[in-house]
Order: structure tokens, then sequence, then C-alpha cells
């Protein structure tokens, strides 16, 4: 039960995440067979990583044939959005989210041969409250249905897979909770967030963060795959940042604004197309989140490295946006500290000569 | 053996006694009760000293403005904390309230414990005063993490302020996680009903809930210290509780005090009466783990701790006979 599957299905291979997935378990000898199914031609710039993929272009809805005909022993879910397309809006994003999940764990209750299943979730399982513990397990409850759309999904999305565990209780069901992606390259709301050189803030509040980075997140998925790991975990770099201190550590300016006046225009924004902040990220600025992932490190036997090493990646490949950086700063201490040790030998020199 | 005799020899001199808290005056006044006396050292050179100060600002800013510093899993910056929280409260510690403490060796020199306190004075200044006193007398000068309501963290400002000075919701994962990371956690198991009564009812312990921190500390064997905070009752005395106004604010209650709201932000001074904190004995429960889960252990307990509390009070009381005294 325990030799990697040799028939691998990946979801959102048209993604950034999926095709480094599926490339990654293409070039795994112990997996005979990659087939990624997505309903969109992958973009020229992720052509390279999938050539020795299999490209099945079809919805979820189509999935059941693929899945039976291919005789898949592991099905990886990654085609779950965490914020609308510009393009398609809301209501795509939901399709694909909570209707291809519930099309693409119907069809693999009925493959035969399947063994194993990763699915693709976040922290924002855990929604948002003010009575929430500082630290999540992965035992903890969500007090209420979070108002950000990507929470909702999420709710939604593990909710069919605690169904599909029920009917297959054979198939080791793997539900990954990611904290938020960064790296010096990941393209997400928050990254291009982080790399406005002004960032607004919600005024009176300083979320703690967590991040992980892109690289260690590919490793633990691809270990779920080839290896055994059957449960919830959370997957993110232990410690935190502030969003203050995010921020000041990317050398960016924050703009501190009332929760209502950033909704508002963050709203206005989405609708004119500059912007993705939506309840998710407001939610996320207003409580933070942060995670145990004692379990884990235990059950994966790997670390992912710190969220503020990850988000020193990030910095590293975005310097280009930030105005105080810690140089410049060290330079300002050192011009104030000489000009203050200037002036009081001169005044000094100036007392003596009296 | 009698007086008059070649080895007789007087008595030593008694030990200074505290006057109402202060030593007598020609002792060293000390800032920081640790017997640190900045005054005995012979002074560096002035100008050097102040360089090293500008120097150590500069750094301290240069670190704020980079984000170079650290922040634990629950927002606890202790950079700032040390460097802004405690110098400010210290201030009202020692010299608006005249704090004293007694039996902080009570207080475990390390791993975890739960202190559990009294709680009074329409605003918890009792706790941020309680942490004040276990670092500032503590030999190893402890963090007290304290557990707060969530309408504390349902507020913007204070919420933050509340976390970066250690404080978390109070809920028992944290608390437990916490005491199993051997931190020193301040629990006040009174709540609203504490620290919304009024004047009249000072110094009675109300119901203790149902007994949630004791549960905690039950599960994870971390020792309890029963402490009594006497002085935080007089800092504004609660004549009247206006229900609705504080239904309608969506507050737990609207104290009306003789110097709020008539007085404007000059009512918002706390009144200088004179503070005393006992810490009693710890109860250790490691020997409980097992029975975390039982209603009457865990009931039982609870009492146990309040009747100590509710002991230590009234001793403390009768330390103390003027409110206002020095």
């Amino acid at each position: 039960m325990t030799s990697p599957p040799r028939v691998v299905v990946v979801t959102g291979v048209s993604r950034y995440l999926g095709a480094r997935v599926a490339a990654r378990l293409a070039a795994d000898s112990r997996v005979d067979r990659v087939v990624g199914l997505d309903p969109h031609e992958p973009p020229t710039a992720l052509r390279e990583l999938l050539a020795d993929v299999e490209l099945i272009r079809a919805d979820a809805r189509a999935a059941s044939g693929a899945l039976a005909g291919l005789g898949a022993e592991a099905i990886v879910h990654l085609a779950v959005t965490s914020a609308p397309d510009p393009q398609h809006g809301r209501a795509a994003m939901k399709e694909q989210n909570v209707i291809g999940t519930m099309q693409l764990l119907a069809a693999a209750q009925a493959a035969p041969r399947l063994r194993k299943l990763v699915v693709r979730s976040s922290t924002a399982a855990y929604g948002a409250s003010f009575r929430d513990p500082g630290v999540f397990t992965e035992d903890t409850e969500p007090r209420a249905v979070p108002r950000g759309s990507f929470a909702r999904d999420i709710l939604d999305i593990e909710g069919y897979v605690r169904g599909f565990r029920r009917r297959r209780p054979e198939v080791a069901a793997t539900v990954l909770r990611f904290a938020p992606f960064i790296s010096s390259t990941a393209d997400t709301t928050l990254t291009r967030y982080f790399a406005q050189p002004v960032v607004p803030t919600v005024l009176g509040r300083d979320a703690r963060l967590q991040f992980v980075h892109v690289d260690d997140a590919l490793e633990i998925l691809h270990r779920s795959i080839v290896e055994e790991h059957p449960g919830t975990f959370n997957v993110a770099g232990t410690g935190i940042l502030a969003l203050s201190q995010a921020i000041r550590r990317a050398g960016r300016i924050s703009v501190p604004l009332p929760e209502g006046t950033l909704s508002t225009l963050a709203g206005v924004a989405r609708n004119v197309g500059i912007g993705q902040i939506g309840f998710d990220q407001i939610d996320l600025f207003v409580h933070g989140r942060v995670v145990d992932t004692t379990r884990l490190v235990a059950e994966f036997g790997f670390t992912p490295r710190t969220t503020a090493e990850a988000f020193d990646d990030f910095i590293k490949g975005h310097a280009n946006g930030s105005s105080i950086t810690a140089d410049r700063l060290a330079a300002a201490e050192k011009a104030i500290l000489d000009g203050i040790r200037r002036v009081r030998a001169g005044a000094a020199s100036g007392g003596d000569r009296h | 053996m009698l007086p008059g005799q070649a080895d007789f020899t007087l008595p030593r001199p008694a030990e200074p006694v505290r006057v109402n808290g202060r030593r007598p005056i020609p002792e060293v006044p000390s800032m920081n009760g640790n017997g640190h006396h900045p005054g005995l050292e012979t002074p560096p050179d002035p100008i050097d000293v102040w360089d090293q100060r500008v120097a150590a600002g500069l750094a301290f800013l240069r670190r704020r403005f980079a984000g170079n510093y650290e922040v634990d899993d629950f927002g606890f910056d202790r950079e700032l904390n040390d460097a802004v929280f405690q110098p400010l409260l210290r201030v009202l510690y020692h010299d608006w309230f005249r704090t004293e403490v007694y039996g902080i060796e009570n207080v475990p020199k390390d791993g975890g414990a739960l202190v559990v306190a009294n709680h009074s004075g329409t605003v918890a200044l009792d706790a941020l005063m309680l942490g004040v006193a276990i670092r500032d007398q503590h030999p190893q000068e402890r963090h007290l993490r304290l557990l707060g309501a969530d309408l504390v963290f349902r507020m913007p400002v204070v919420s933050e302020l509340a976390r970066k000075s250690g404080a978390t919701v109070a809920c028992n994962p944290d608390a437990e996680r916490l005491m199993s990371t051997g931190e020193l956690v301040g629990v006040f198991p009174e709540g609203f009903k504490g620290i919304g009564k009024r004047f009249a009812d000072r110094y009675k312990l109300q119901r203790f809930g149902r007994g949630g921190f004791v549960s905690a500390a039950l599960r994870t064997g971390t020792p309890i210290v029963p402490v009594a905070i006497v002085g935080a009752e007089e800092i504004y005395p609660i004549l009247a509780d206006l229900k609705p106004l504080a239904r309608l604010l969506g507050m737990p209650y609207f104290p009306i005090t003789p110097t709020f709201p008539w007085l404007g932000p000059l009512g918002l001074v706390p009144l200088p009466s004179k503070w005393l904190i006992q810490f009693c004995p710890p109860i250790p429960t490691e020997h409980l783990t097992d029975l975390a889960d039982d209603p009457m252990v865990v009931y039982n307990l609870a009492d146990q701790v309040r009747e100590t509390i509710q002991a230590s009070l009234l001793e403390l009381l009768e330390k103390r006979p003027d409110p206002f005294g020095l």
C-alpha cells in the first residue's frame, strides 16, 4: 500500500502550482504516468515544465470518464483558486472551487483503483473571529462562517472531502491547509499587495501573519503523493511576522485606514480592476492567522523554512519598490549620530573658549 | 548574665521597618526594588553616558523602523515591552500607587505557572500592575502573559497593545499552549463581574465562573499561584452602573464614579490609592492531571483558590488601614 502510485492525475495544471507539482511528479522515476486535468490551456510560460505531462483539456464534469479510463491511483486536486479571476469573476471562481471539487470527488469515489487523494486547502478554513485562539491546531473548528469568498469555498471543499473520507475510507486522503504562499517569484494577491510601494492597512490592527515558501509547499505536496500521509495538516513556516513588521522589513510605507474605508476602497478598486483585496484579505489583516505545524513536522519529517526566512526571499525578489530599506535607515542613523556628536563637540570647544 | 557585665553587647539595631511602604529616609531609594542602586556606582564620564544613550536610542529606532525584531506566535513583542510599556507602567506602579509586593518567592523560578488574582478597578489596571510587579520583583524578571476577555481583542488599537504586551484571548487552547511552553500565565476568573462591581462590594470576590482556568492548569500539570491585590478597588470607585447605556454602547457596564463622567478626561485619572500585592504559596496540580475533566475536582480546586485569595485580601486590608495612605 505504501508504494508510490503509478498513475497520478493532477488538476489545475494551467496554473503555477499545479504545473510545478505535475512536472516534479513526471520527473520522479517511481511514477509512471502523470496526467494533467485542466479546462484551460496552460500559458506558454508553463509549457516547458509540462513537457512530460499528458494534458487533458476537460473540466471536472468530464473527469469521471477520464479517471476511470486512466486507472488513476492518486488524484492531486490543486484547481482551487484563492481570488476571482478579473475576466471571469466570482461566479467562475465558485464554479471551479466548489462545483469542481464536488464533481471531481464524485468521480474519484467511482474510480476503482484510487488509493490516494491530496487536496489543496488553506488556513482560511479556520475562519476569523475575535474569540479565536491565538494559534490554530488542525482540530480547531471555525466559530462562524467567514465572510471571505475563498474562506467559504474552502469550508465547502473540506466538507466534500469529509464526505469522501466516509464513503471511501480505504483511500488515504490528505488535506493540506496552506498558509499564504510566498517566494521571490510567486504571484498571488498577497505578494502583489506587499509589492506595492505604499501599502494600505487596517487602522488599529496589526495582524499576525504566517507564510509558506512555495518550494516548501511543493516538497510537502510531492511527499504526500509519493509517500502516505493521510490526515489534515497545517502547512506554514514557523514563527510569525506582524503585518506592520512585514511591511517595514519589505521597506514599504504603510497607510493605516479605518476598516470600513479600506473595505470600500478595496471594493472600488476591485470594480475598476486594479486590485484584488477582498474580504478574505481584510479579515486576515484584522484577525491575523497563526497555525501550529507540529503535526506536519512530525508526520512528514520535513520542516518548512520559517515565515521570516520565506518573507526574506520575497524581499530579495522585490527590492525595487522599497523606499525605507535597512541600509538607508542605518545610514540615517549614522548621519544623525555623527551630527549630534559634531554639534556637541562644537558646543564643548565653544564652551572652553569662554 | 546581667546588663553591665563585661561581655554585654548592645542588641543589634532592628532592620529598618517600612513605614507605610516607604523605607526610612537614609536608605537610597531604589527604582526597581532589586537592590540595584544606580547612585552608588561611580558615575562614568557624563558625556559618554549621553553619547551611549543617544546611540542606543537611535539603534532602537532603526531596529523598529526596519522591522528587525522578534514577535512570538501570540504577538508578544519583548523588545517593545521592555523599552516602552514597562517603563511607562512602572511610573504608575511605583510613584502613583506605591505598590508593595509580598511573597514573590511563591512565583516559580522557571517553568509554567498559572497566576490567579482577584479583579477590580473598572479598567483592568490591576492586571497590568501585576505584570509590572512580577517583572520588577522576581529574581528572574519573568514576563506575565495575561489572558484577556474577547472584548479587549474586539477593540482596535487596544487589541494590538494587548497582544504586543503579551496578552492573548482567555481560552483553554491558548492558556494550555502558553503554560506547556513554560510561560507564566495570569488570569482573572472573576472577569467583568470583578472589575464592574460597585464600590460598596469592594474586596468581595465574585463568582469564579466554571473554573476553566483550573482545568487548563490540571491538564498541563501547572502549579496555581493565588494572588490577592489590594488597592485597585479604590482607583475608580463605581457608585452606580448605568446598565441601559452600557447595553447601548455594547459594554459590560457603564460606570459612574466620583470623577467620571463629570470631569471629562480628568475623570480618567485613577485615584492614588495604596496598593499591596500578596503572592500565596503555589498549589501543585501534577498529581491531578488525570482528573482535569472531573467537574467536582475542578470546582473544589477553584473554590480553594478563591478562599485563599479572599483570606489574603482580608489580611492585606488589615495591613493597610488607610486606602490612600503612604
